[in-house]
């Protein structure tokens, strides 16, 4: 083989949450009432873009999340040494992207850097100039071509993703014989997408899209591999509130008592201490640990990772509390119901009522409030990366992104480029994620009054 | 009243021991004193003489709990748990790295914090109600659609960018307002001026959002049908009747987070150079200022449970149904 | 001339389905006009059309109604609000939730004042005052600076009244006023109703889905199906020969003494969604007298006498009419439950037998949590239920029946007494949990949304190890469900997909699927329309015949009481005052108590008794009067009554607790 599959503890969690999800699934397609209300979701068509924009930033990061090691050409007698550098099979999807690395700075789709350079030509003269960028655009020998070949290869990029698209449509609507005004926008804004990404693929070949930051790397590889970050805070962290939040909620709200008083006691101790301090002192112990203990990491990408996943710990540690408070609420409310009451009439255990009544009936504020704090995640990592208490200094992500890029706000001309593909990722990402989690909230909240559930 | 101010302060006192518990673990149980002496003095270039002169200087030098060396009291008060833990009990936070005193620093802060987060939280309020209580009017027509898209795309944009935005726009493109400092007196406006446009401008999207929804609720519910019955015009509908119900659920996010201003904002700060709390504990985090951090995390739960206090007595303002007794 | 005329009126919701269809009649000066239907069929909406006040998503789509000359449905919006609380008033149902709870009392009925009278400041606070004296709230003046919290659900309701009397309408639309009202406060309302209109002669538009409440405040009906008025008549027309299939079968559907040993005559099916019939008469699915051209046309609107007009066929064109029955066909006759008048004896055969059971909730106050006082729900009860009979206790909201009867099934602790089921001791031990059971009152609420009929009817059996394997128990299930008469393969859905009726009976066959010998039924019925309640007495009829059942019917309900019970007990406050067969009981009640209860019911047959006004509201069960709890309300109060009475026996059966009687 000549490469080691490697598993970060954060790839296990998300295997984890994937297998969780797939068994979700497979559950609710087997109920016809669980499927309700996500039917209701798949009506809403500005739900289903929100969707499809946010499986292609799934795509990415689960590419992203597929890790190894590649052997190295020397053996060390007969053994096979592995690279130390952790690769994902998106790297080697995007290689040139991750290997074209310019000096410095440099505009995107420029053909020189930002900063001028002094050589020394063939005469011996000093001079002051841009150099040209060693990757990007290094096909044209004339200079002022530049616009022309951007605009041809956009085009030829942009027809070859327009094929696809409608080829995919044709296959799919031959299974599909419907055309409801939802699939209609699904369609067309796959369309615009696939065309849209051809495009940039084919630019992206010869030019950097999105410029290059300070150490000349390509800042569209870089928002593309912050996107898994910003996922897994957002959904890993849920590993951790989910259970805790749900299992002391609702057995706070239903045993009541001193069960009660000592989960309400837990929940008011950790949110009377604000978030982001709580957050920052956690972050800080942890830093220590990891830094006075660099023996346990085989390569800087398990520890940049395994501070990732402590981020979420913490993260979620600190998150689970207005959860749990709402779920007590609702537990105290529903465990007054006269069909928790019909089953106590019959002797039905407390854990059996926890589970087979309480539990369904307060799983739709399970799953409005995650989807809710997704977003809301994955914009508090930026600003903890920021504050110095997220996620590793060496870990991709769009917190670290601004962070690096902020510096150079005082540069005369700006450069603007690193800071604007990472606002307009992470905008869009958050407000896909904003958008679907709306339509989940209207398709799953009870108090919304609807028609079809008989007048 | 005062009964009931004297049994909440009361039922504060095993929050703020746990929250005592739960600092003194994370800072001194997590890590020991030695592992943070390493870590501060630099890995590589460390000493075991070294180590125990820096825990001496900060005063780390001492057993966790209990002291068995010594005899009496001393048994227990001369501990690090003592010392630099449950004395912040009595607002003693000690002295940070840097040899200052701690508690004089968060008094000269508290000043340009507040002069930045008081004028966000009532201005941020007014605008939020009033575009909230706009969307309720227009309920249901596109006007409302449009502040509803508005709002989600509004919070769908980082708080860092509107600062970095915001600091680009007008400072260094437009140069209305310095980009960043501070200074005190009447001269702080300039300096605090877009500080605030900038925070009222972050909440803008999810706390109209979030009271449009507070609005539309109570305007479904039979009362309002009753006052419109009277034929009371839209408008006094929603100024006298559902306004005043709907302060109620609005109170109980908005007033618990009043204390909290004093604590400033630890983005805003950092970025506009003022030197507030946020700042403070900024500058603390990055230089791995522990005592600082302590400190604040125990203010800031002080400053929260004071939050929670003020809410019950903001209910019997607005809610007749409530009387502590 | 009539004071309001409404013709062809039709609002529908945004999917087009016509809630109020082609609706016509006319409010004369001075007169009750009363729309009366079940619920969802239209009639609040036609009330809210009129004010121009439809919800969202509801949209007035035709028709014309003037009042006074002005054309309602034209009028901008700025003068329609001078016509609401000015010309047109109205109250609603629910008196907690539609008065706004952080504004005075006084301060909302002063907003009617300055805005359609000018009154401000002094002036308006006068009036207030006389407002307050006249629809009979007691100590008016300090009343005005209360919030809507402080006062009792009646008291509320009071306060609506004179906010809507403040602008001096001419039409007062009553939308269902006491229907969440106690029987007895319910009489005082609608009293008041009547007292104001004959003092300032307005109109009054009543809506209710009550027959007695029509029979006492109307001067004109319209019966209201499916979003049509199917018949209008004068009230004594009405009620003395109903026209519409629909209107006798109402009729026959209620519960009364004298139809005790029949099967009411219940109305098959459930009212029809909104919008799902559009052509042929609404109600032929569930009539049976309906024919093939009940199906196909729409019936006119046929005037059949002086004032009253019917829509159907049956009195349509000679040529049309199929066949013309006469008034309802004679009710199936079950046989008589039980000897009527057997000798109690609830000594020996008793299958339960309570005693002195109490249940008091402790009231904590302070960090310690210290017991500063205590809520006597249930205070002292004694009652025995006999194999195959049914015990109904009755008594108003608060009165600590509810709290009884999950007493009895340790849902709720007693705090002293004892409970024996066949002689065994309940209290402290689960024993017993197969044979007793419980239906409870609301059926959306007793069944959990999220399993499926046949988990829920499951869920005892196998909590009670009942049935060995998994094909016995689903036999068992399909046996249950022929029982309570559902198809089989509604096992397969989930409650959602099944009307309250529906509900109910699965409720039922829940209860009846671990084999109980006792059923607690608490208020079965209340939440169900008059049509449907018929079905499920029926079905709690037959099941007690046909398995020899025993039921404790807990009610408010004495129709139901008189119609289903052998014995009965009056609870007032957590105690019983008065106990003895249904005869003695309803026939010549004792108790002032259970008098005043009786003399509250409205009666169809317009000769109720003579009415006894009781004052004020039942106290707080957290600290009763002294002696006598009655006593306060009580117009034969008597110095003695500050010893709580002994039960005295009037006969072997009869016993009551009050001084008037002799002891024995």
């Amino acid at each position: 083989m000549s490469f080691m599959p490697v598993i970060l503890w954060s790839d296990a969690l998300v295997f984890l949450l994937i297998a969780v999800t797939g068994v979700a699934v497979w559950y609710v397609r087997r109920h016809e009432h669980l499927l309700l209300p996500w039917r209701r979701v798949t009506h809403n068509s500005l739900a289903m873009v929100s969707l499809l924009v946010l499986s292609l930033f799934l795509l990415v990061g689960l590419l992203d999340t597929l890790h190894f090691r590649s052997v190295l050409p020397q053996s060390n007698g007969g053994e096979k040494v592995y690279s130390p550098e952790v690769l994902s099979v998106f790297d080697k999807l995007v290689d040139p992207l991750r290997t074209h690395t310019e000096k410095t700075y440099s505009a995107p789709f420029a053909l020189t850097l930002y900063a001028r350079e002094t050589r020394t030509d063939a005469q011996g003269n000093v001079l002051r100039e841009f150099p040209r960028l060693q990757y990007g655009g290094a096909h044209l020998e004339d200079v002022s071509r530049r616009d022309a070949d951007v605009v041809v290869r956009a085009l030829i990029g942009a027809g070859l993703g327009l094929f696809v698209g409608l080829l995919s449509f044709y296959l799919t609507h031959r299974k599909l014989h419907c055309a409801s005004g939802c699939d209609r926008a699904v369609s067309v804004v796959t369309m615009i997408l696939t065309t849209l990404i051809g495009a940039i693929i084919s630019l992206a070949a010869v030019y950097h899209v999105l410029g290059t930051d300070k150490v000349g790397q390509d800042v569209l590889y870089l928002s593309l591999k912050s996107i898994r970050t910003g996922l897994i805070i957002g959904t890993v962290t849920t590993l951790v509130t989910l259970p805790l939040a749900l299992f002391l909620g609702v057995a706070a709200g239903y045993f009541r008592g001193w069960v009660d008083d000592a989960i309400q006691y837990i929940y008011t101790v950790l949110s009377s201490i604000p978030s982001v301090l709580l957050i920052a002192a956690a972050v800080l112990m942890m830093q220590v640990t990891i830094d006075t203990h660099p023996e346990w990491f085989a390569t800087t990408a398990s520890r940049a990772d395994l501070r990732l996943v402590f981020l979420c710990l913490i993260l979620g540690v600190t998150s689970w509390t207005g959860l749990c408070r709402l779920l007590r609420g609702e537990t105290l409310k529903l465990r007054e119901m006269e069909y928790i009451q019909a089953a106590q009439s019959f002797g039905v255990s407390g854990l059996r009522i926890l589970t087979r009544h309480i539990m369904p009936n307060v799983m739709h504020i399970v799953l409005i409030s995650l989807v809710m704090d997704f977003s809301a995640l994955v914009l508090a990592e930026a600003v903890l990366s920021y504050v110095g208490v997220g996620v590793d200094p060496t870990m991709i992500s769009f917190g670290t992104m601004i962070n690096g890029a902020r510096l150079e706000m005082g540069r005369e001309p700006m450069v603007w480029w690193a800071l604007a593909s990472a606002f307009g990722f992470m905008l869009v990402l958050v407000l896909a994620a904003n958008l679907f989690a709306d339509a989940v909230r209207d398709a799953f909240d009870p108090r919304l009054n609807r028609t079809e559930v008989g007048v | 009243m005062i009964a009931y101010l004297f049994r909440r302060i009361l039922y504060a006192v095993p929050i703020l021991i746990g929250v005592n518990l739960l600092t003194f673990a994370l800072f001194f149980v997590v890590n020991t004193p030695d592992d943070m002496a390493r870590m501060q003095l630099g890995i590589k270039r460390v000493t075991p003489e070294s180590i125990s002169k820096w825990k001496q200087q900060h005063g780390y030098d001492k057993p966790l709990l209990i002291n068995s060396t010594a005899s009496g009291k001393d048994k227990l008060t001369d501990t690090i748990f003592w010392q630099k833990s449950a004395s912040m009990f009595v607002f003693d936070f000690g002295y940070s790295d840097d040899g200052r005193s701690i508690s004089r620093e968060i008094v000269t802060r508290m000043g340009p914090s507040l002069s930045i987060a008081l004028p966000t939280f009532f201005v941020g309020l007014l605008v939020y109600v009033s575009f909230a209580l706009l969307m309720t009017l227009f309920r249901a027509t596109v006007l409302d659609v449009a502040g509803v898209a508005l709002c989600v795309v509004l919070m769908s944009i980082s708080t860092l960018f509107y600062i970095i935005g915001g600091q680009f726009l007008v400072s260094k493109l437009w140069h209305l307002v310095p980009i960043s400092g501070y200074a005190g007196g009447l001269d702080s406006f300039k300096f605090v001026v877009l500080p605030i446009v900038i925070g009222v401008m972050g909440g803008v999207g999810s706390s109209s959002r979030w009271y449009r929804t507070i609005f539309l609720e109570e305007i479904g519910k039979d009362y309002v049908r009753t006052a419109r019955a009277k034929g009371l015009s839209e408008l006094r509908v929603l100024f006298t009747h559902v306004l005043k119900n709907a302060m109620i659920p609005i109170l109980t996010g908005v007033v618990v987070v009043i204390p909290l201003l004093f604590l400033g904002s630890l983005l805003t700060e950092s970025f506009f150079g003022i030197p507030g709390l946020g700042s403070y504990t900024i500058d603390a985090i990055n230089a791995q200022d522990f005592s600082i951090v302590r400190a604040m995390v125990f203010l800031g739960s002080v400053l929260y449970i004071v939050g929670l206090i003020l809410t019950d007595l903001s209910y019997t303002v607005v809610d007749p149904r409530v009387r502590l007794a | 001339m009539s004071l309001l005329s409404v013709k062809n009126l039709v609002a529908c919701l945004r999917n087009g389905a016509n809630i109020v269809d082609d609706i016509s009649f006319e409010i004369a000066a001075g007169e009750t006009f009363a729309l009366l239907g079940e619920s969802g069929c239209g009639k609040s909406m036609t009330a809210l059309s009129l004010m121009r006040l439809l919800p969202d998503g509801v949209v007035h789509a035709g028709g014309e109604a003037r009042m006074d000359g002005a054309r309602l449905f034209d009028l901008p919006e700025r003068e329609m609000r001078e016509v609401r609380g000015g010309k047109m008033a109205m109250i609603f149902q629910e008196p907690g939730l539609s008065l706004n709870p952080v504004m005075t009392v006084g301060g909302q009925i002063a907003e009617v004042l300055a805005l359609h009278r000018g009154l401000r400041e002094d002036a308006a606070s006068e009036r207030c005052i006389e407002l307050l004296d006249q629809v009979g709230i007691p100590d008016a003046s300090r009343r005005l600076d209360e919030y809507p919290f402080q006062l009792s659900g009646g008291m509320k309701q009071r306060v609506m009244i004179a906010m809507a009397l403040a602008g001096k309408p001419k039409l007062l639309i009553a939308d269902e006023p006491t229907t969440a009202l106690d029987v007895t406060i319910q009489a005082q309302v609608l009293q008041l109703l009547r007292d104001t209109q004959s003092q300032t002669g307005m109109a009054t538009l009543l809506i209710t889905h009550d027959l007695g409440v029509v029979a006492e405040n109307a001067h004109r009906v319209g019966v209201m199906y499916a979003g049509q008025i199917v018949e209008q008549a004068s009230r004594e027309q009405l009620f003395g020969k109903p026209l519409h299939p629909y209107t006798q079968k109402l009729f026959a559907a209620l519960p009364s003494a004298e139809r005790t040993g029949q099967a009411l005559c219940a109305i098959s099916g459930s009212v029809p969604p909104l919008g799902s019939i559009t052509q042929g008469c609404r109600f032929a699915p569930r009539c049976d007298k309906a024919w093939a051209l009940c199906h196909e046309q729409t019936p006119e609107w046929t005037v059949v006498a002086e004032g009253q007009g019917v829509r159907c066929h049956l009195y349509g064109r000679a040529e049309d009419r199929g066949l013309m029955t006469e008034l309802p066909s004679p009710l199936a006759s079950l046989p008589q439950a039980g000897e009527g008048n057997s000798v109690l004896n609830p000594q020996s055969s008793a299958l339960l037998q309570v005693k002195d059971l109490q249940v008091h909730f402790p009231i904590r106050k302070g960090i310690l949590k210290r017991v500063v006082g205590r809520v006597k729900a249930v205070d002292g009860i004694s009652l025995a239920i006999a194999q195959g009979r049914t015990l109904a206790l009755v008594g108003e909201s608060g009165c600590g029946k509810t709290t009884l009867g999950k007493a009895l099934l340790q849902l709720i602790v007693p705090t002293a007494g004892s409970v024996r089921f066949e002689g065994n001791e309940l209290i402290a031990t689960k024993a017993a949990r197969a044979s007793m059971q419980m239906v409870f009152q609301d059926p959306y609420a007793s069944l959990n949304p999220k399993m499926r009929v046949a988990e829920i009817l499951e869920e005892g059996m196998s909590a009670l190890k009942i049935g060995d394997s998994s094909v016995s128990r689903q036999a068992h299930i399909d046996a249950l469900l022929d029982k309570v008469g559902l198809a089989r393969d509604s096992k397969w859905r989930y409650p959602h997909e099944f009307s309250g009726g529906q509900r109910q009976r699965i409720a039922i066959a829940r209860a009846l699927a671990v084999s109980p010998q006792l059923l607690i039924c608490d208020e079965p019925t209340s939440a169900l329309d008059v049509s449907v309640q018929a079905q499920i007495l029926n079905l709690l009829k037959s099941l007690q015949q046909e398995l020899g059942l025993s039921y404790l019917f807990i009610t408010h309900n004495l129709a139901v009481v008189e119609y289903l019970a052998h014995e009965v007990c009056v609870m007032y406050l957590g105690r019983i005052v008065e106990r003895g067969t249904t005869e003695e009981v309803v026939g010549t009640p004792k108790h002032p108590y259970t008098q005043a209860l009786l003399s509250a019911v409205p009666r169809i047959d317009g000769m109720g008794r003579e009415y006894i006004k009781l004052e004020g509201d039942m106290p707080s069960p957290v600290n009763p009067p002294q002696g006598c709890h009655f006593a306060p309300r009580c117009s034969h109060a008597m110095k003695i009554c500050a010893v709580y009475p002994e039960a005295r026996r009037c006969s072997k059966t009869h016993l009551v607790s009050c001084h008037l009687y002799p002891d024995t």
